[in-house]
């Protein structure tokens, strides 16, 4: 089994399994709980480390660390519950604490051990072949087990508790009120978080995992209005920024699970400017178009007041415009057909009289 | 106690006891701000977006200038700043979810460039990425020349536009009506928090700045309703976790300062939440407690007088009337009693007089009134005639 397939395949698993859980998060607003959420796993992960004497990949291991994300979530709304500090603070008080406990009990307890903070922060994807166990009789990489599982985990919640995921996140109050339970709903997409990012941290560490749980969701938020399209969307773009971050990376001799989380920036950037929906630069495009659009209906509009060919020249005067706006208004007017020039002026065509003495034009 | 005297005579704990103290009164004057403005998470964005910038600098410098290293991580801190202006302006991305992509996407540029600069085999590489956690211990004095610097910038800016930046505070809205720039007074505010970033870059590093920055300003917020106080306060109390963490630090080999000094501020913090006068958890609990406890009395002296009042008061009727064990009833009376408000009567109980004056009293407060008189029938409440 080839080294680069070892690793492409757990980068995917990794940035599926988050990108599912992660589109929830932004649009519950928790896109930050995420971030807390993955730092401070620390802890229960050096816990784990310590009570299993070392073996990292433990299912209870796995469990006892995840715990450490939902002990971070309960404590920060508890806080928030108090009245005395609002939820964001709450949030950037309780994860250093939590991880600074994680980073103390590193280089306390463990400094000479496998666990050192390097691996901690950015992980190390390039292990995933080395690490090899045995299932059914075959030699797998230990990364495809835990990170498949959890990825099938993720989808298998999302696809039983689709509809009411839905509901809770765009309308918590209904479904309250329909009976749902979102406070279970909501610990039980925490705790998957939480388990995601202790499953990804050998592969992406505590820290770049919030990128791959966030940017690709938050792309996808970007790019659609429906739930379903934003979830396979999300799932899209983490995959294509592993598969071009880890191209990247082995081209440039770079961190790998860096590269990818830098490929998934630079893919919300792509989002950002060019998104058909809200894009910088595609609202900009639509902008200047209806501005042209509507400058040349006014055009039409005055010409037909007029029951001659009126010259560019009046036109200008009269509307106050740049020629170089009367230009592309006049252009778009004759392309629409709405317009003829003639050499004694512009005038209205039959169909620009029409729309404009109709209230509806077309 | 030795240790603590030996912030004045120790060379380097001294440095790095300044060193944290200056960290915490900077993160703390500015914290105010970012706590009243809830953006608790800035701190952590910044910090992480600040990782690229460290390894440019490195990298166009050729090596460890502390200076440039700070101004450098400044540099893509406030542009990650600004981005996520740009981003929640621009689209309909809820802020939470702007600023994560950033803290993501710059902290994995930061990790790409520092293991080319790794690769690369520059000199005087090794501790660069010790800015992640902070490395206190290498304060010297030239460092806290920087801090002074740097802090000095954000002190007098926070100090020339305090009504300023408390308007937009509490009420950006009505600063915009006044006719304040607001936004560019927000953006100087985020700025001022990046010198304050970057002062912690060196200290607790990375990954902990946050909690420097919003934990001291939320101790402080706890004691005073007045934010020049606050301002002070949250100083102080990032200073003296600022100190501490040195000091422990230097107990011990292998105690990192950064994670202590993350540490002693939540202690103050959580003392501060529990015991402030006025906003401490610990009153409310108190408070809450002995509520529920007059209530649980007065219901049950309330009940007690009827009984006392129309059949006889012993553990049994008492019981009966309650739906409760008899052994609870029992021990409820007996409480009654060491309260002075009933007295042992032949086979059962009686109410003092003490405690029917009490019960009576009550029940003046609750309007309820005798049975007798508490239904008048339909028919007798007068009629007006039109």
């Amino acid at each position: 089994m080839s080294a680069d397939l070892v690793i492409v395949l757990t980068a995917i698993l990794v940035s599926t399994a988050a990108a599912l859980v992660g589109v929830f998060m932004v649009l519950r607003r928790m896109a930050l709980m995420a971030d807390a959420i993955s730092h401070a796993v620390l802890p229960g992960i050096v816990l784990a480390f310590w009570l299993t004497s070392g073996d990292r990949a433990s299912l209870p291991a796995l469990l006892g660390a995840a715990s450490a994300g939902l002990v971070t979530v309960t404590l920060v709304e508890w806080l928030t519950r108090t009245g005395r500090v609002k939820n964001d603070a709450a949030m950037g008080i309780v994860f250093p604490a939590l991880f600074g406990l994680g980073v103390l009990a590193i280089s306390l307890f463990y400094r000479d051990v496998h666990l050192d903070l390097d691996a901690v922060l950015y992980g190390e994807i390039a292990f995933a072949p080395f690490n090899l166990m045995e299932l059914w009789g075959q030699q797998i990489p230990e990364s495809w087990v835990v990170m498949g599982s959890l990825t099938a985990l993720n989808l298998l919640f999302i696809t039983l508790f689709y509809k009411e995921l839905k509901l809770s996140t765009f309308d918590p109050g209904l479904a309250a009120a329909l009976g749902f339970v979102p406070g279970v709903l909501h610990y039980a997409l925490m705790a998957l978080v939480s388990l995601t990012s202790v499953g990804a941290f050998q592969s992406v560490g505590a820290i770049l995992i919030v990128a791959f749980l966030i940017i690709p969701p938050a792309t996808a938020y970007l790019l659609t209005q429906r739930l379903p399209l934003m979830i396979v969307l999300a799932v899209g773009v983490g995959v294509v920024s592993s598969l071009a971050g880890y191209a990247l990376a082995i081209w440039l001799d770079a961190s790998i699970a860096g590269m990818m989380a830098a490929v998934a920036g630079v893919c919300f950037a792509l989002a950002f400017f060019f998104s058909p929906l809200e894009g910088l630069l595609t609202t900009h495009l639509r902008r200047e178009r209806q501005r042209t659009e509507f400058a040349a209906r006014l055009l039409i509009a005055h010409l037909a007041h007029h029951d001659r060919p009126v010259s560019e020249q009046e036109v200008l005067e009269e509307f106050g415009w740049n020629p170089q706006f009367l230009r592309r208004a006049r252009e778009k007017a004759l392309r629409a057909g709405w317009l003829e020039a003639s050499s004694q002026g512009l005038r209205p065509t039959n169909s620009g009289f029409a729309f404009s003495q109709s209230p509806r034009p077309e | 106690m030795d240790l603590w005297l030996q912030i004045f005579t120790d060379y380097t704990l001294r440095s790095v006891s300044i060193g944290s103290a200056l960290l915490g009164v900077i993160g703390g004057a500015l914290g105010a701000f970012a706590l009243l403005r809830r953006q608790g998470m800035l701190g952590d964005v910044l910090a992480h977006a600040a990782l690229p910038g460290l390894v440019i600098a490195f990298m166009l410098a050729g090596m460890k200038v502390p200076l440039t290293l700070l101004i450098g991580g400044g540099i893509t801190g406030w542009l990650a700043a600004m981005l996520v202006m740009a981003v929640i302006r621009n689209t309909r991305l809820p802020e939470d979810s702007a600023l994560g992509v950033m803290l993501g996407s710059f902290f994995g540029l930061g990790v790409v460039l520092l293991t080319f600069v790794q690769q690369r085999g520059y000199p005087d590489q090794a501790g660069l990425d010790k800015y992640i956690f902070g490395q206190a211990a290498s304060i010297i004095t030239a460092d806290l020349v920087n801090f002074v610097l740097l802090g000095g910038i954000a002190i007098i800016c926070v100090a020339l536009f305090y009504k300023e930046f408390k308007l937009i505070s509490f009420d950006p809205a009505y600063a915009a009506s006044l006719g304040l720039p607001v936004r560019e007074l927000s953006i100087l505010l985020t700025s001022l928090t990046v010198l304050a970033v970057m002062v912690g870059l060196q200290t607790v590093g990375v990954v902990l700045m946050a909690a420097m920055l919003i934990a001291p300003a939320a101790a402080a917020r706890q004691w005073t309703d007045r934010l020049d106080r606050m301002i002070l306060l949250s100083g102080l109390f990032g200073a003296v976790a600022g100190v501490s963490g040195a000091v422990i630090s230097a107990t011990r080999e292998h105690l990192p300062t950064g994670p202590l000094i993350i540490l002693s501020i939540s202690v103050i913090l959580l003392v501060s939440l529990m015991f402030a006068p006025l906003r401490g958890l610990v009153w409310d609990w108190r408070r809450t407690y002995q509520n529920r406890r007059r209530m649980r009395l007065q219901r049950l002296l309330l009940d007690a007088h009827l009984l006392h009042n129309h059949q006889n008061l012993s553990a049994q009727t008492l019981a009966l009337h309650r739906r409760e064990p008899l052994a609870v009833a029992q021990k409820q009376l007996e409480e009654l009693r060491s309260l002075g408000w009933a007295e042992p009567w032949r086979q059962g109980y009686a109410l003092t007089l003490a405690g029917e004056q009490k019960a009576h009293q009550l029940e003046q407060a609750m309007r309820i009134l005798p049975r007798a008189s508490q239904a008048q029938p339909l028919g007798s409440i007068p009629r007006e005639t039109p």
